[in-house]
């Protein structure tokens, strides 16, 4: 049940609110939502200090409770999982003050840990780390049957506790990761990688034991989406220290994360409803002070269109070239056809070599259709999702900013009440209202406090994704003309090979 | 493809082995070609514009030779089908690759199909070959008759005459070949066909994809951002470049082994018709003995000298075939062998082209800056 460090003077009750409505109903219980108001449970109701422990449950009004299809790419917003199981740390919401050594284990209670400090630790352990997914194996039968994929790191890191170690998981482990970090470190401001989108569709085949083309390439899909997911959350420093990822990465059992089940119709619809009034009721009209944020908000709208112009793109030039592998490979049949035919001896020959070049740039073709869908398609489709966490992560700042405004507006109020209360004898109402103030104004201290620090928060983490980008894409770019390159030397190589056996007819 | 006919019994005025089809205008919705020919003097040019109707004109004419014994068993070059400016899907496909590359290949396979007709030793005598190719008024407009020659495209129930049994070992195991190597190199060329609009497809797509990223080339003075907009600029030189190497690839593909492919299915059509009309002579010869055999004293002699008449046309059509398939076996391979050599020296070319600049490209990028992760 609910749990606070102190127990808090007034019964607090818990309710899922919608943004902007009854948000400080007296008493007070405030909510933090992710971007698709899916919100998590958030017992912020100390009057002491700047600490707020927090550990998550279950709500029995969380209509969410059976809903977990992850939304894709094309949708408005995109739900964010949060954990509803406990946590095997407890969660900071705002960052504590005294430094993590990094001797620390995982299940030392992370609320004195600075993250700031985290950060400038970093340059003390070099970044090198390197995780691979692989191994994809079905385990079970019919409907109940999952891929269980190995997880494997290799790093000379003194977080951790073995150089090299690999562990089992499975999609719904990778889920879950990601739910508990997005509850830990979305609405503080962190940029939280997305995990892999679901697929009912693709997940079945493979379930049903379809052992086809387009399984197989399913799996080889999610295996590498699994593992770039994974990269890009060691390679946030904070996020790298996390102990759920710690855990997930070394501990070779892992509970259950039983609320990513693939859902019911009726909840998907619930689910489905409740993100499109989010949508409509998330209008936070705030005062921008700071036109950097304006400026960024901006930068990322922007950037989405670009992006998935960008994907969508990509994907007719994968599907081109697919069909261009098709028809390659119809032709070198035909040109068989047509050498098989042959009387005239070195026509003949040269025919059936003209087939079999055919092939071998009908594998070329694959490879490159490979080449284009794994490096960009894949890339830009993870860039597309990554800003829309980064969005969620300005909206986070917007409803910091709205609860540390609203606070300030009861606390306006509560001061008026007190005036007038001066002049009435009521004695004990006025220590009342005495008493709230001061906690009232706690929290506006404490709101202003949350607020920069998230923006803060915001700020580093925007420059950490511009040089990211770059790195990224720079890495990208390069393999992707390193393959072209390959492969325009082999096709010299066929071409160089097929020369002598044309002009050998005559 | 047909051998040159000697210099000294030349019936043309003109060099039939390098006649040119150097432009294709658009007139509307016709188009009209610009053809020159050599003089044989050593003296200039013939330049002269024709249309499609003056080719089918031309086609008649040559198809119209009754007086040439055996003129049945020429294996007739074959005419690319009707162009049109705005092609409905049916014509299209029909043209097959010539539709492509604004009627460069279409003028290429025109080309061939004058060479042939003008070195074709029977046909360059034609008088009609030397008004086609000199004169400078067009030829008459005719109505294109039934066309005797292209039998095959007629009534069906001369179509199960195809498949009537030979007398002569040769023609039987010769129609045997056509049939297979018919079907065989529609098929090629229309499999090669589907290769070749893809990769145009992919050319586009490339296009599109280098042009999207010039969208994202942010303004500012930020480092971060500038290297990004580096990369996005970067990166859209390299899909330019892959477009045009795609384009290359296709227009390889069409000008060598595409129209090699395409004459070649065309001409085993040609063969294809020449072989239909020895074999309907055939059945005449048939039929003529039968007639000759059961009739009455009365028509006796007649017949017979119907008899004779058609055997005779059929011995002069079938030793003229016999020299023209030879030939045509000869002839085809060594078209086969150039557009497959030329294919692979142009493919080759374009590949190195390619590499080469992709490992500029390459180059170019590893030097921006910051190093990757």
């Amino acid at each position: 049940m609910a749990d606070a460090a102190n127990p808090p003077p007034l019964q607090t009750d818990f309710q899922e609110l919608e943004d902007g409505e009854d948000l400080f109903p007296e008493p007070s219980a405030t909510q933090e939502s992710g971007p698709a108001s899916l919100p998590a449970q958030d017992i912020s109701t100390n009057s002491n200090g700047p600490k707020q422990d927090s550990l998550f449950d279950d709500d029995p009004d969380d209509l969410f409770a059976e809903a977990t299809e992850e939304v894709s790419l094309d949708s408005p917003e995109r739900d964010v999982l949060l954990s509803d199981g406990p946590s095997p740390a407890i969660t900071p919401i705002t960052p504590p003050t005294c430094v993590i050594g990094p001797h620390i284990g995982h299940d030392d209670l992370f609320t004195h840990s600075s993250f700031d400090e985290i950060e400038e630790e970093e340059g003390g352990d070099s970044f090198d780390i390197h995780i691979s997914v692989s191994d994809p194996e079905k385990v079970g039968d019919g409907m109940n049957a999952f891929m269980a994929y190995k997880v494997t790191t290799k790093t000379s890191m003194s977080v951790f506790k073995r150089n090299e170690f690999s562990v089992k998981r499975r999609f719904s482990d990778f889920l879950g990761l990601h739910s508990k970090l997005a509850s830990k470190y979305l609405h503080i401001g962190y940029i939280v990688p997305p995990a892999p989108e679901k697929s009912i569709v693709g997940m079945t085949k493979v379930k049903v034991g379809k052992e086809d083309q387009s399984s197989n390439e399913f799996v080889e899909k999610r295996r590498s989406a699994l593992e770039r997911y994974l990269m890009r959350t060691v390679k946030h420093p904070v996020l790298l220290k996390d102990p759920d990822v710690l855990q997930f990465l070394e501990s070779s059992d892992l509970p259950r994360a039983v609320s990513t089940q693939a859902l019911s119709s009726a909840g998907l619809l619930r689910m489905v409803n409740k993100a499109a009034d989010a949508v409509n009721k998330m209008t936070i009209k705030m005062n921008e002070s700071d036109a950097w944020f304006e400026e960024k908000q901006q930068h990322f709208e922007n950037l989405d269109v670009q992006l998935r112009k960008l994907h969508g793109s990509v994907e007719a030039l994968v599907c081109h070239r697919k069909e261009l592998s098709v028809n390659t490979a119809q032709f070198a049949k035909s040109a068989a056809m047509l050498g098989n035919s042959e009387d005239h001896t070195a026509l003949s020959r040269a025919l059936s070599q003209l087939a079999e070049v055919e092939e071998k740039i009908d594998q070329l073709h694959q490879d490159q259709a490979n080449a284009d869908f794994y490096l960009f398609s894949e890339l830009l489709g993870d860039y597309v999702r990554l800003i829309t966490a980064v969005k969620g992560v300005f909206d986070h700042r917007m409803k910091t900013w709205q609860k540390w405004q609203d606070a300030q507006m009861l606390l306006q109020k509560k001061r008026e009440a007190e005036a007038k209360l001066q002049f009435t004898n009521k004695p004990d109402k006025l220590q009342q209202a005495k008493e709230e103030i001061k906690e009232l104004e706690m929290k506006v201290q404490q709101g202003e406090r949350d607020f920069e620090q998230v923006s803060k928060t915001i700020r580093k983490e925007v420059s950490r994704f511009e040089k990211e980008r770059v790195k990224d894409f720079k890495t990208i770019i390069i393999k992707y003309l390193e393959s072209l390159v390959q492969t325009q030397q082999q096709l010299i190589k066929y071409w160089e090979a097929f020369l002598p056996e044309a002009k050998a007819i005559s | 493809m047909m051998e040159e006919v000697k210099e000294g019994a030349s019936a043309l005025s003109v060099h039939g082995h390098n006649v040119k089809v150097t432009e294709a205008l658009k007139d509307g919705d016709a188009l009209t070609f610009l053809i020159v020919s050599e003089k044989l003097s050593g003296t200039g040019e013939y330049h002269v514009h024709r249309t499609y109707e003056d080719l089918e004109w031309l086609q008649h004419n040559l198809f119209s030779q009754e007086d040439v014994p055996g003129i049945q068993g020429v294996i007739f070059p074959p005419l690319p089908a009707r162009p049109q400016v705005n092609p409905p899907a049916k014509a299209v496909k029909q043209l097959g690759v010539l539709a492509l590359g604004e009627w460069q290949p279409y003028c290429r396979a025109l080309e061939t199909f004058l060479q042939q007709v003008a070195s074709h030793g029977t046909l360059c005598k034609n008088k009609a070959v030397e008004t086609f190719l000199t004169d400078a008024d067009p030829p008459g407009k005719q109505r294109a008759r039934r066309n005797l020659f292209n039998r095959l495209s007629q009534a069906v129930e001369e179509l199960r005459k195809e498949g009537h049994k030979d007398v002569d070992e040769f023609f039987h195991a010769e129609r045997g070949r056509n049939a297979v190597a018919t079907g065989g190199a529609k098929n090629a060329a229309e499999r090669f066909l589907d290769v070749v609009l893809t990769q145009q497809k992919i050319a586009v797509a490339c296009g599109h994809f280098s042009a999207a990223l010039h969208l994202c080339v942010e303004p500012g003075e930020d480092p971060d951002k500038q290297a990004f907009s580096k990369l996005c600029v970067k990166l859209s030189e390299v899909f330019e470049s892959m477009k045009k190497n795609m384009m290359n690839v296709a227009e390889n593909n069409v000008n060598t082994l595409g129209l090699g492919l395409d004459l070649e299915s065309r001409y085993q059509e040609a063969e294809r018709e020449m072989l239909f009309r020895r074999t309907c002579k055939m059945v005449e010869v048939e039929n003529a003995r039968r007639n000759a055999e059961r009739a009455k004293p009365v028509k006796k002699a007649a017949m017979e000298e119907v008899k004779r008449a058609t055997e005779d046309e059929f011995g002069h059509i079938s030793k003229v075939a016999k020299d023209e398939v030879a030939r045509f076996q000869g002839s085809r391979v060594q078209m086969l062998q150039r557009a497959l050599v030329r294919w692979c020296e142009q493919q080759l070319l374009t590949a190195r082209q390619s590499a080469e600049q992709l490992s500029q490209h390459l180059q170019a990028v590893r030097a921006l800056g910051p190093r990757p992760a």
